[in-house]
């Protein structure tokens, strides 16, 4: 390995002080802050000791990667430009990610879809580059509101993703996702999702960090591969893949090496839990009813939740706050005592029900909703009508109103 | 805690990534043995045990020690070379102890030669054509080093021994982590301690081939 020298305690060109992360984040002073979903993406990477930072426009997440822009002005990015597609993005953010960087990059719905060949790439290089996912619809007819289905494409591409509820979520996890994204044992690209405008267009109370502290930076020396080399793979697999070499062997490399992603996700578990203090937020879970949700979709169940109490109804909240990994002991465990499990979605197919059900006993105790697609709300009332309509009770109907 | 197993081979046609079955990396200061984090301390005592049983205790050093790209890994290829020869000084006739280098991770096309070196494409094939029936990985890139041990785990019944300079290895049946030129002289002198106290295994070697 190589010698390692520790930079805490040192400064950067713009007079940051490298921090210990843990420090940084759990007991450095907090500053409230009223800013954008996007404003406060700005002041993590400010934070975040990032090499370079490649994006290409598309609503939602263009002004963030334009306030980006500004850090590269002012000094705190090393490399800051605009690829030609999201296809370019994302294989230039492979380029400099194999070349050592810290690399920060951002997208959005059809974005997503558009880079989605390089993700599987990433992972299989093993490239802990960091990518926002703000969002939106991806089919025709166009949409650029809010719409998680792009999620569901990213869930099986050996990527780590967490799926942020609000602001302050982004900010902290921005930071301490190069953390467990750059151990070495996991070392995989991360895909922090949100809910575009929901998170990114609307202001917040966000408590930030010291704006002169930073993060240590990369230390590619701890990488599980070496550097880029066009005779080591997984570069020589790309130009020579052996998978067309018609043996055992060359098979069961590739084979080898698709497990070893996905154990790596596993290792990120442990690092992830401690940064993350747990894969899972749960709350009440002794009720009978328990509402498991990621994204904002949370927020709109404590809502109801507060409703339903109004009512005398009782309901547990289960926030889960990684996808990859999946929180499968925990969800489990926490679903343990509810006899309804209710899962909103902003997305057409439910991917999020699907993935529970397909983790607990019992899996006709879920309610695969409500769902809301296409940039719609979800107001907390048809939260609210879901469940007291499973469980008999009577109800009014939201789409009446005004008729 | 996972009820899975690291053990000697041949496990299956492809089988799994310890880590996929809840085997969990040790911490600072431990090791783990068959999947069980165990304290360090164990983990001398059992590699030393197991390099003095095995018909032919091998050590395959990578690019990280081979190539000295700092004074670190200079220092480091020096332990190991130290270790091999207490290794040849400890074992009995009969036991045939190998160093042989992991150079780099190309694959090697057409054809390996399996008495010079191990590529973690195809490692059984040093394996087998060696009898190697206990091994460990020094040096190794943690993915190139994992993919390896889950390749021997899978067709070859070789006890597998990763010294880690990272996390660990749950492929291993025994793995350190956070080696150093310290920990590999440790081991060299937990070899000697035990010279003579452990009865090798020639008579019933199986050699660490399954074909």
């Amino acid at each position: 390995m190589a010698d390692t020298h520790s930079v805490i305690g040192t400064k950067n060109k713009k007079g940051q002080t490298y921090t210990d992360t843990w420090k940084m984040m759990n007991e450095a002073p907090r500053t409230p802050s009223f800013f954008t979903g996007s404003e406060v993406i700005k002041e993590a990477v400010r934070r975040a000791s990032c090499d370079v930072m490649i994006a290409y426009p598309i609503t939602p997440q263009s002004e963030a990667a334009a306030l980006i822009g500004e850090l590269f002005a002012e000094g705190y990015i090393g490399d800051y430009f605009r690829g030609e597609s999201e296809f370019a993005v994302m294989s230039q953010c492979a380029g400099a990610a194999f070349g050592g960087a810290r690399v920060f990059t951002t997208t959005a719905g059809p974005g997503t879809m558009r880079a989605m060949e390089n993700f599987p790439m990433w992972a299989g290089a093993r490239l802990p580059i960091q990518m926002i996912v703000t969002c939106r619809g991806i089919n025709s007819p166009l949409s650029i509101q809010p719409d998680t289905l792009e999620i569901a494409y990213l869930l099986n591409t050996g990527m780590l993703v967490w799926h942020a509820e609000t602001a302050q979520d982004f900010f902290d996890w921005i930071l301490k996702g190069y953390m467990v994204s750059e151990e070495p044992d996991v070392h995989l690209p991360l895909a922090l999702c949100c809910d575009g405008f929901f998170v990114t267009h609307t202001k917040d109370v966000v408590n930030l960090t010291p704006a002169d502290m930073c993060l240590p930076p990369y230390d590619p020396y701890r990488s599980p591969v070496p550097c880029m080399d066009m005779e080591c793979p997984p570069v020589r697999m790309m130009r020579d893949p052996f998978v067309m070499k018609s043996n055992y062997i060359s098979y069961a490399t590739h084979a080898s090496w698709q497990q070893e992603i996905w154990a790596a996700i596993e290792r990120s578990r442990k690092h992830s839990i401690h940064w993350l203090n747990g894969l899972i937020d749960a709350e009440n879970t002794d009720a009978d009813i328990v509402i498991v949700a990621s994204g904002t979709a949370v927020s709109q169940g404590r809502e109801a939740i507060r409703l339903l109490e109004d009512e005398g109804v009782r309901c547990g909240l289960i926030k889960v706050k990684t996808l990859r990994p999946w929180p499968e002991e925990e969800i489990r465990e926490a679903t343990k005592n509810a006899k309804h499990i209710f899962v909103p979605e902003f997305n057409v197919t439910g991917w999020l029900a699907k993935e529970i059900r397909a983790t607990i006993p019992n899996h006709q105790r879920v309610h695969a909703g409500p769902h809301v697609c296409g940039g719609m709300t979800m107001p907390p009332e048809i939260i609210v009508q879901e469940i007291k309509t499973a469980l008999g009770m009577k109800s009014f109907s939201l789409a009446g109103r005004g008729s | 805690m996972s009820q899975y197993r690291v053990l000697p081979g041949p496990e299956h046609f492809l089988p799994p990534a310890a880590a996929s079955m809840g085997v969990y990396l040790p911490n600072p200061g431990e090791a783990h043995i068959n999947g069980v984090i165990a304290p360090e301390e164990k983990a001398y005592e059992e590699a030393a045990r197991q390099f003095l049983m095995a018909k032919v205790p091998t050590i395959f050093p990578g690019p990280l020690v081979l190539w000295a790209w700092n004074e670190k890994a200079a220092k480091k290829a020096t332990a190991i070379r130290h270790l091999y020869n207490t290794l040849k000084e400890c074992v009995q006739p009969g036991q045939k102890p190998m160093l042989i280098p992991m150079p780099d991770y190309r694959p090697k096309y057409p054809k390996i030669n399996p008495e010079v070196e191990i590529n973690p494409n195809h490692p059984n094939l040093t394996i087998w054509h060696n009898k190697i029936d206990c091994c460990m990985f020094v040096g190794v890139h943690c993915h190139q080093a994992n993919l390896s041990l889950k390749i021997i785990r899978g067709g070859t019944s070789c006890y597998t021994i990763a010294m880690c300079a990272q996390a660990g290895h749950e492929d291993a049946m025994l793995s350190f982590r956070d080696a150093s030129v310290e920990k590999i002289m440790k081991l060299a002198d937990w070899v000697k301690k035990l010279k003579g106290t452990v009865q090798p295994r020639l008579a019933t070697a199986k050699n660490g081939a399954s074909s």
